[in-house]
């Protein structure tokens, strides 16, 4: 196998420029002499900066919110409050389908979480911008509050959505759900019945480099918006259907990101500070500082997963029930989406004739969570893998044996009814073996992907 | 407060800058001089990316008054790049791809710059306790190290055939 990579390796040497060969980095210079240019290292003359008055609760209700104090702040600019937001309702996902809107830019009379944007401040300097937001009075009446996954969904639970449910409805349904063969059939004729619940926690991406964008007026009645997000169009695109204006009035700039790691798909700083910018003429700049970014910015979703196997006692698992919840936080943002490809990956990269999937997007009061590297399957992964060693150790199998038996082929059908063209499981796992140093046994060295062995 | 008169000299050459009191080094560099390599990633000493040197040792700017560095000598990152080509600590990073989204490089390139200086020959561990207070979210670690002792080797070589 190796022979044969370093054979295909060395031809494509010959072949190719780039394929193979080291490239220097077009970008490799600028950092190394700090010249590439940050958002953070913008800045124009006249620049007003913004900062958020954020939910010091969990739940509550608006009652009243005074900016007397914060408007003698000398500096202090404007305020902007979900009465300027053109469409202040929104959903991320909208652009591919996703709804209904449920996130407000700036909070109505409501919010969800701790750092829930309620009004925007827009001053000469951040520092006046920060003193004005630490004098606005705000009168909340707190709410009992939900942190839990299944705590959420219990009858009694506070009710964070308008449609009257704590979970994501998909076409109709409580979940996403998978529905292959006849579970309950095969768990009465499997030998082992092997059940675990799985749980991760959430994580914050951290960059190094926060969530920031400057937005600027231009001459000719356009709006250029230098940013860091990870998502330049689908970012464009939200902020002209928040502003309700055409997307060619904004120009978005970008590309140059400090880390990133799906923390900055989310479409957060951009309508509010290119509003800001249309309100007052002048180019504003709102910059997430390190605690933003660490208790508001979105996180990877913590997720609760129930698994129930049946197998077979020759190794072969026939049943696979998996009960799972994602905590979408406050809101959806990229959460929808990834339970969606958690309910078709969390069967694992194996062929199970009987399969059902229930997956949840479950609404608590924690701050939003959204994409982080695999997202909904990464979660489904690490249960998945966890599963596979606790049903080799239960049944007396090897490892490595029983993710070979159970390994998906060219031909299968996938439980989400998608017929397997591209599997590598086997040949990934035979590397893998190889540079671990372990030596794989020699029925297991003759399987592949393409075709399967008679059992 | 009023503002007062700070001088200081920023690499090489001195600078006179009027600031309110407690006003950062690292607001001075990038706010009021626009010497934006230093960079800017919690402000609150945690990460490590906005590192300059002072007198030859490695400080975050975000913590330091600028008050403090009154007639001292700063080193930033474009103090040690030079018109044409590379640094050589510079150099190693490039050509070691100790570099992702580059936010991070900065601040590492000062502390080894600093280290090297100190120390031209240094061990694995020592080059990881100099970076121990710079943190690379990417977690390019690995060739970071490998530029660090490549930039070792690097200086060493130029030392002779000087």
């Amino acid at each position: 196998m190796r022979e044969v990579m370093s054979e295909v390796v060395s031809e494509m040497k010959k072949e190719f420029h780039v394929v193979g060969k080291s490239v220097p980095r077009r970008d490799g210079i600028g950092h190394v002499t700090g010249k590439t240019v940050y958002v953070d290292d913008i800045s124009f003359p006249g620049m007003l900066h913004l900062k958020m008055v954020r939910s010091p609760i969990h739940h509550g209700i608006i009652r009243n919110v005074d900016f007397s104090e914060a408007e003698k702040v000398p500096g202090f600019v404007r305020v902007l409050t979900h009465r300027d937001v053109p469409k202040n309702i929104y959903t991320i996902l909208c652009l591919i389908g996703v709804g209904p809107d449920e996130e407000p830019v700036l909070a109505v009379d409501r919010v969800l979480y701790k750092g829930e944007p309620i009004a925007a401040i827009v001053a000469e300097t951040e520092e006046a911008a920060m003193e004005a937001v630490s004098r606005v009075r705000l009168d909340l009446e707190e709410l009992p509050a939900v942190f839990d996954v299944e705590e959420a969904l219990k009858p009694g639970a506070p009710i964070l959505k308008p449609w009257g449910t704590n979970y994501f409805v998909y076409e109709g349904h409580y979940c996403r759900r998978v529905r292959f063969g006849d579970v309950e059939k095969a768990f009465a004729q499997a030998d082992y019945i092997i059940e675990e619940v799985y749980n991760t926690s959430p994580i914050e991406h951290a960059p190094t480099e926060t969530t920031a964008c400057v937005a600027k007026p231009e001459p000719d009645g356009r709006y250029t918006v230098y940013t860091n997000t990870q998502a330049l169009f689908f970012t464009m695109d939200n902020t002209a259907l928040i502003l309700q204006v055409p997307f060619s009035k904004l120009h978005f700039v970008g590309g140059t990101v400090g880390g990133g790691f799906g923390g900055k798909v989310d479409v957060i700083v951009e309508p509010i500070a290119t509003l800001a910018a249309m309100k007052t003429g002048r180019p504003v700049k709102f910059k997430y500082t390190r605690e933003e970014e660490m208790r508001v910015s979105s996180t990877r979703s913590a997720w609760r997963m129930y698994f129930k196997d049946g197998v077979m006692k020759d190794g072969r698992i026939i049943a696979r029930k998996v009960i799972s919840y994602a905590d979408s936080g406050a809101y959806n943002r990229h959460t929808p989406y990834a339970v969606t490809k958690h309910a078709a990956n969390v069967a694992g990269p194996y062929t199970i004739p009987n399969v059902y999937i229930d997956a949840y997007c479950v609404y608590t009061n924690r701050q939003p969570a959204s994409a982080m590297r695999g997202f909904g399957v990464t979660p489904a992964s690490f249960a998945v893998e966890c599963q596979m060693d606790k049903i080799a150790e239960t049944i007396g199998m090897d490892p490595w044996e029983i993710r070979f038996i159970n390994a998906y082929r060219n031909g299968d059908m996938r439980p989400h009814q998608k017929v397997v063209e591209d599997a590598t499981l086997i040949e990934v796992m035979k590397a893998a073996a190889e540079l671990a140093g372990h030596q794989l046994p020699e029925h297991l060295l003759k399987m592949h992907s393409w075709d399967r062995e008679k059992v | 407060m009023a503002s007062r008169i700070v001088t200081f000299n920023l690499n090489g050459r001195d600078v006179e800058v009027m600031v309110k009191p407690l006003t950062t080094l690292q607001t001075v560099l990038r706010e009021h001089l626009h010497l934006t390599a230093t960079k800017s990633g919690c402000r609150q000493g945690g990460c490590g990316t906005c590192t300059v040197l002072v007198n030859g040792e490695p400080m975050l700017s975000c913590l330091l008054p600028v008050e403090d560095v009154a007639g001292q000598e700063v080193l930033t990152l474009e103090g040690i790049t030079p018109v044409e080509g590379l640094h050589p600590v510079q150099q190693a990073f490039f050509d070691n791809y100790a570099i992702q989204c580059g936010y991070c490089s900065p601040g590492m390139i000062m502390v080894i710059k600093a280290l090297l200086d100190r120390n031209p020959n240094p061990t694995r561990q020592e080059v990881m306790d100099a970076i121990a207070g710079n943190v690379c979210r990417c977690t390019g670690y690995e060739p970071i190290l490998r530029a660090a002792e490549d930039a070792a080797r690097r200086l060493a070589t130029a030392a002779r055939t000087n």
